[in-house]
Parts: C-alpha cells; structure tokens; sequence
C-alpha cells in the first residue's frame, strides 16, 4: 500500500509551498491552459522558444499540491531541452522526476500529469495532442 | 475534547455491526466512512437480499407463466409498493423504477419536457443544484427554445426567496432540490410548491439527498414529482425511483421504446401501456428493486424521524468542532435548523484533493472536488471543496478523528 507519506515527499512539499517558474512570460511564443474536470485544478504553461530550444518556461494556476509542484517541476526541467525532445517527455519520465510510483491512485497520477498534458497541447497545438494513455 | 458514543435514539453499536464493510481498518485505522452524500453502505440483509434473489428465484418479471417468475414478479411489485408507501404516494402506480435520480429526471425532461415546452416558456431552477438537476434542463432548453431562470441564495446558502413570486412569471416548471448536496440546505419545498402551482407550474423535486435522510410525503409536499436513488439510502446502485403525480404520468409519452412498454404493437405503429410499465421499457434491475424494498423495510424499522435526530446530533456537533480547526471555512447554514448532514469547507493553504488524501492516511473517507456542483462553487469563486457526510451509522468519534486530521492537514502543508 501507498501511504501518504510516499505521495506527500519532502520534494513535492517544497515545490508546493516555493513553486519554482510561477507566473507568465510577456508575449510567450507557446501558452496553453488545461483543466482537469473532475477535480476543477487549472494549469496554465507559457514557454519561449527560440531556433528550436525552448528557453525559458513559466507555470500559473490552482489546484492540489501533486498538479502544481508537477508544473513547477516540470517548467523547470523543459528550460534548455529542444523543443523535439519536450515533444517526447513521457508520462513515466514525469512521474519518475516527481517521484510518485507509477501505480498510485489514478486520480492522483491525473492530478500529476495535467501540467505535461498542458505542455503536449502548447507543443502540439490544439487537435494534435497525444491522448493520456500514448504519453 | 472527545465525544463518546452512547447519545443516540437507537443501539448504534449493534447499528453497525449490520454493516459489514465498516469492520476494516484503512491506513491501519478503523474505517471512519464520512461519504454517504455520495453513496451510502448497505446493511448485511441488503446483501442477503440480492443473493437471495440470484439463488433462488431469479426469473425475468411480468412475463413467465411458473413459479420462479411469479415469485419475482410479486417481490418486484412489492417493492414497488414498499416505495410507494415509504413517500406516501397515492398509488404505487405513480412510482416507475429507473437507474437512479439522474435518469428519473432525465425521463421527466424528455418525456414531459419534449411534449409540452415551448420557446419562450420558463424552467426555474436555483444556483446550488446537482449537475443532475441541471443538464438535462439545458438540454431540453436547447431543444425547445425554453429560458432557464435560477433562484439565488443568501449569505448563509439558503434560497433568497424575496422575487419568488415574480421570478415564477412565466414559469411552467420548478425543478429543485430539497436538500443541497454542497451545503446542506434543507429547501422549503412546500411553500415553493404552493407559490408554484398558484402560477400553475408544475414542481419537480430532487430528493437525492432528502428521501435517505427526512421524512418525505409527496402529499404533504403537494409536489408533482420526486427523484432519488436506491444507492444513497441503503439500497444498490442501479435502482432509483421517478414518483409522479398519477393524472401526469398519465398524459406523458414514453421515454424509451421497448418490451415491457406496450399495449399492443404492429410493424409501423404501437400502443403503449398503462402508467407505470409505459416507462420502464425493457427487463429493469429486479434485484436492486427488490433489494431497495429491504432497505427501506431496514430504514423504517430504525424510523425515519429516528435517522434525521441522529444526523442532526452529529452535525451539531460537527459545526462545533470544525471551527476549532484554524483557517476552516464551512459552506452553507452555520446551525442544524433546515440543515442536513452534509458538511463542505475549504481549509486555507491546502487544496481539497490533499485534505483528503490526509485523511485517507487516517482511514477518513471523505470527498473532494466540485460534488457535481460547479456553477455553485464558481459563485464562492472556489475550485472545489472537501465535503464530510453523515448517514446513522456515523458516531461522534468519527468527527473527533476528523478534526485531529484536519489539524495534521494544516501542519502538514502549513
């Protein structure tokens, strides 16, 4: 069994509380915004890209402390990755540097993965997004 | 500050021995189940119920000429009966089985609905309903050109019923809840009924959250319909019930075509059947219904009077001790008059979703999230809230324990 103590890391208390990248970029060259219905969390991402890198990266919205230390975390990882390889970043990869275990509650790993799902929609633009399963 | 657990109208310790899944430790604590807003558990007898049917008499109903169908169709219709009885219907005829409330009103807005809106005409509603009460009213708007109106409500999350009179103008159905499953309101369904039907509109009620929980009487309510669901009140999930006005079920056509809905049917056209088969089109869930019939012989036993004191006592409580809770807010009446046991709230610095999952560590099950009300937490202007809801098997321990964790909550995350 999973205990809170495993979801609730001293890692993603730190994001939640100190998020890294809060706030938005003037004029960003990519911003999206997704929902999670369920729960009501919001997630907005804008990014700046230039020949082909994104380089620099910022997160805004509300919702639980698994959704926002993941966009924290998550911004901060993209800054200086080309924009392919963001394109690629998985679901697993996700969690992997959040450190939730890949069998946790589904409805928390949805909380996790709203900011990549954001991200893949920015990317990707809209109607070309990856489904859940696919990241 | 503890509580202990001997203030209760009935044996609450033998109470929940009838109820088997609460023997069982979460997280290495005894279950403290604070989510029957949204389902509730069911009592052993129940359980038997359903099995008791699959092993011993299971048969399709109204058709088979031997014993096994007789059986089933005579404690299906029973059921119905026990239904009609508990809401104080004229005639079990007015009681037709669905899934669940959603469905019930559903059926109401197609079937009714579809025959008899037209553009311009007026549903009213107010902001706190269920998404279930509200849907299929836009639905039907768009499908006829209908205008939605919506009752507001006041500081404390009741229904400001000052423009009743002239936000009824117009007006040719009030679908509305009787008890807010966000807040807690107790609405005055009768008095807005009498209002209603002066203008001569009829009133549709979702008792979702009242039929488990109060003493309902459609003819004291003089209501028009009434929607719930089995699985709230003890009963399976599958089985919900649609009560209507004999003399209106009777003028609607059918929702679904089917067997089991007809009279007589030829290749290009059909007759349907009487009130309540005329709705219940194809086989329905027998076992729920007659499961549905034994909670509500479970519920009557322990009386319904009997249930709402109990509730009443654990949310007196409950408003109590949470504000004991720093930075807590509750939604909804501040005090147990017109009010129902359940309890949402938002505690500052921590989302609702990690308030849970705090207490899940506790073995607390709560809910967090919007409850399937969105448009009335976009009028707090909050995401979602955390909602703790009694039922008569809950004790006074139970939101002791709530608030130890909710404490831990605010450490945790302070």
């Amino acid at each position: 069994m999973i205990g809170m103590d495993d979801l609730y890391r001293e890692l993603i208390l730190e994001h939640y509380r100190h998020p890294r990248r809060r706030g938005w970029l003037d004029h960003p060259d990519v911003s999206a915004e997704e929902h999670n219905p369920l729960c009501g969390d919001r997630v907005r991402i804008d990014l700046r890209i230039e020949n082909g890198i994104i380089t620099d990266a910022r997160f805004d919205g509300r919702g639980c402390a698994i959704s926002q230390a993941s966009a924290s975390m998550l911004t901060d990882e993209i800054v200086g990755m080309p924009v392919e390889q963001a394109k690629q970043f998985s679901k697993d990869q996700l969690l992997a540097l959040i450190g939730i275990p890949l069998n946790h509650n589904p409805v928390r790993i949805k909380c996790a993965l709203l900011p990549l799902k954001t991200l893949k929609v920015g990317l990707y633009g809209v109607g070309h997004v990856p489904d859940e399963d696919e990241m | 500050m503890t509580a202990n657990v001997s203030m209760t109208l009935f044996d609450i310790v033998a109470l929940r021995r009838e109820f088997p899944i609460l023997n069982q430790s979460v997280n290495g604590n005894v279950l403290a189940f604070l989510d029957s807003a949204a389902s509730s558990q069911k009592p052993r007898r129940v359980i038997d119920c359903l099995e008791d049917y699959y092993r011993r008499y299971n048969a399709n109903v109204h058709r088979g000429i031997y014993r096994l169908s007789e059986e089933a169709t005579f404690a299906f219709e029973r059921a119905r009966g026990k239904v009609a009885r508990f809401i104080n219907a004229r005639s079990q005829r007015e009681v037709v089985f669905v899934r669940n409330t959603t469905e019930a009103i559903n059926l109401v807005a197609r079937s009714w609905g579809d025959a008899n809106l037209r553009e311009g005409d007026r549903i009213l509603l107010s902001i706190m309903e269920h998404h279930s009460n509200l849907v299929p009213w836009q639905m039907l708007a768009q499908r006829t050109g209908a205008k939605l109106e919506f009752l507001p409500i006041d500081g404390e999350g009741r229904l400001a019923l000052d423009n009743l009179d002239a936000q009824l103008e117009g007006v040719r159905l009030v679908a509305i809840t009787q008890q807010s499953n966000v807040l807690g309101t107790i609405n005055p369904v009768a008095e807005i009924a009498q209002r209603a039907h002066a203008v001569g509109a009829l009133v549709l009620v979702d008792g979702a959250q009242s039929v488990p929980h109060m003493p309902v009487d459609v003819q004291a309510l003089d209501i028009d319909f009434l929607a719930f669901s089995g699985h709230k009140m003890c009963g399976p999930t599958g089985i919900g019930v649609l009560w209507g006005r004999r003399t209106i079920l009777e003028q609607m056509p059918p929702f679904l075509g089917g067997g089991s809905m007809i009279k007589v049917v030829g290749l290009h056209e059909s007759t349907y059947a009487d009130i309540p088969a005329r709705f219940e089109a194809g086989t329905p869930a027998i076992a729920e219904a007659i499961a549905l019939g034994e909670a509500i012989d479970f519920l009557q036993e322990i009386g319904m009077d009997q249930i709402y004191a109990h509730e009443r006592e654990l949310l007196g409580y409950a408003l109590e001790r949470l504000t004991e809770v720093e930075g807590l807010r509750v939604y909804g009446p501040r005090t147990t008059d017109m009010r129902g046991g359940a309890v949402s709230f938002t505690l500052d610095g921590v989302h609702p979703h990690d308030v849970a999952a705090v207490l899940d560590g506790e073995g607390i099950a709560v809910r967090a999230g919007h409850h399937c009300a969105q448009p009335l937490h976009a009028y707090y202007d909050i995401p979602a809230t955390t909602r703790a809801s009694f039922y008569l098997y809950n004790i006074l321990e139970e939101i002791d324990r709530l608030v130890v964790a909710l404490r831990k909550a605010r450490t945790l995350f302070g």
